[in-house]
């Protein structure tokens, strides 16, 4: 039984809790069992976030993840903190315009994908989530690029289609990257 | 079927709330459940119910008081901290009879403790809280759709029995999102409230909302009355889940979000050869007592694992009666056990630490 175990985790602010709903989402609509789990505390703007979302072929038991087999990290102390925890094989996605450190692991595939720059250059800055989330599906291959368009759809309110087609295009800055 | 759709545990058992017929909530707002409010001060006024802000849990707990008394569904939800200061609403309301349901989304205690989950208030949900002879019925979900199944039985379960139902939850299930979808589900065929101070129109002596018996022997026929429905309860509404305890030889106890943890400790222990199982109480009271009691002629042992410093294996313990060990393993102050320390623990349990 396959189960994608995904901890995305950066600063407060940089969309790390929608990049996690987007990825919910997208397992929902295309056929998985999800849970979503959210960091929450005394947090402020600025500070850490993190949030723990299994994508799974059979019901979800534990939604706090321990053996993530993937970590999306979007700072360095949140690569400190999880890259240990990744199983062997895993997949650790880092933003390399933030991170300029390497991963210490060699057991697991590294994608460095400088995520901030290009939704910068994109002129959308704050969308460095969806360039990580593009990736992440590309290099996991969970569901196609369709599946994931089909997820973000759910995430942004019905109206608001600029933001939606803007959200679409960084995901698929994301997917695309290096081909 | 109605499309799933991705919630937050607490506006989805808002939403049940809802669709269950409850028209008025009252609460005041405390990490980590304040979205259960939230969802309801936006919804009510959009569906002719009420959402009222109290200005504390007081006050919250006595409007709910007099609301059941009038025969409406009405709801409270609050933590732990806010929890304590309703004990003494509650115990009126159980004195006077009357349904509601009441949400503890559980974080670290005592005193204000902490906002991260727990389920250290299991003694004061289950074993009273409040002052006087009493049960409450306490339900206890594990995942998002069952929070929902239950919020809306919930409702039912308080009229049928004319008590209040406590909804146990914790920081976890309140914040994690999960598929739900809202079945229009048929709900229990309920009595006339015939006892609600609800206006007579003249044609009725009028009812009285009390729970002041100054006669003894007036107030014991009244708590026995009472404890003969609780037997009632006890027969017909006691719910667990067995998981992989067919041909297990260790059990683990444990309920809410930490019995999902649990289910991943189970798969572990069973690739490494030890045959591990889990009884889930979704119920605490009524106690699953009869479940531990058939798997003690079987088993070699029970690991109760609580995010409290052990409060549910007492029930296992008096239920298991000394036939086979009961340990306990478990985690307080808001961290969550791992699905690691759980099968640490089995281990050490099987090997006569």
């Amino acid at each position: 039984m396959k189960s994608n175990e995904i901890i995305i985790a950066g600063f407060g602010g940089q969309g790390i809790l929608f990049a996690g709903k987007v990825l919910a989402y997208t397992g929902l609509v295309n056929g998985y069992e999800i849970s979503w789990l959210p960091s929450y505390g005394p947090e402020v703007r600025g500070g850490t976030a993190n949030c723990h979302v299994i994508m799974s072929e059979g019901p979800v038991a534990s939604p706090m993840i321990t053996k993530p087999t993937a970590l999306i990290a979007m700072n360095l102390p949140s690569l400190r903190k999880f890259e240990n925890a990744v199983v062997p094989g895993g997949i650790i996605l880092v933003d390399s315009s933030l991170i300029e450190e390497e991963v210490k692991r060699d057991d697991v595939t590294v994608v460095r994908i400088p995520a901030t720059k290009m939704a910068d250059d994109a002129g959308a800055r704050k969308l460095a989530n969806m360039i990580m989330t593009g990736a992440f599906v590309k290099a996991t291959g969970c569901v196609d690029f369709d599946g994931l368009v089909k997820g973000v759809a759910k995430c942004v309110p019905a109206g608001k289609e600029a933001i939606l087609e803007q959200n679409k295009k960084l995901l698929s800055m994301g997917y695309t990257y290096g081909e | 079927m109605a499309e799933k759709v991705l919630m937050k545990g607490n506006e989805a058992l808002a939403e049940a709330a809802i669709q269950a017929g409850c028209r008025l909530f009252f609460g005041y707002p405390i990490t980590p459940q304040t979205e259960v409010s939230a969802y309801m001060a936006k919804r009510m006024p959009k569906i002719g119910g009420t959402f009222l802000q109290a200005e504390s849990e007081v006050s919250a707990i006595n409007m709910v008081y007099g609301a059941a008394g009038a025969g409406a569904r009405v709801m409270t939800s609050s933590s732990s901290p806010g929890i304590s200061l309703k004990q003494e609403g509650i115990s009126y309301i159980v004195g006077s009879d009357l349904p509601c349901v009441i949400v503890n989304i559980v974080r670290g205690g005592p005193g204000l403790g902490g906002i991260q989950p727990a389920q250290s208030d299991y003694f004061q949900a289950v074993k009273g809280g409040g002052h006087g002879d009493y049960h409450l019925i306490v339900l206890a979900p594990s995942s998002i759709q069952e929070l929902v199944d239950i919020t809306q039985e919930a409702f039912d379960i308080a009229d049928q029995y004319r008590m209040p139902v406590m909804i146990m939850g914790d920081g976890m299930l309140g914040q994690m999102m999960e598929p739900v979808e809202f079945g229009a589900k048929e709900g229990r065929k309920l009595p006339e409230k015939t006892w609600a101070a609800c206006g007579t129109d003249g044609k009725r002596e009028r009812n009285i909302i009390n729970s002041l018996y100054i006669e003894a022997a007036d107030l014991e026929k009244l708590v026995l009355e009472r404890y003969e429905r609780y037997k009632e309860v006890e027969k017909n509404e006691v719910k667990w889940e067995e998981y992989m305890t067919e041909d297990a030889e260790y059990i683990i106890a444990a309920y809410g979000t930490i019995a999902r943890v649990a289910k991943t400790a189970v798969h572990a222990l069973r690739e490494e050869g030890i045959k591990a199982g889990l009884i889930r109480p979704i119920t605490l009271w009524p106690f699953p007592s009869a479940a531990f009691a058939n798997a003690a002629e079987t088993v070699k042992g029970f690991l109760s694992v609580e995010m409290s410093m052990g409060q549910m294996v007492e029930d296992v313990r008096l239920a298991v009666n000394g036939k086979k060990p009961v340990e306990f393993f478990g985690r307080t102050g808001g961290i969550v056990p791992t699905p690691d320390e759980i099968c640490d623990a089995v281990r050490k349990m099987k090997e006569g630490k």
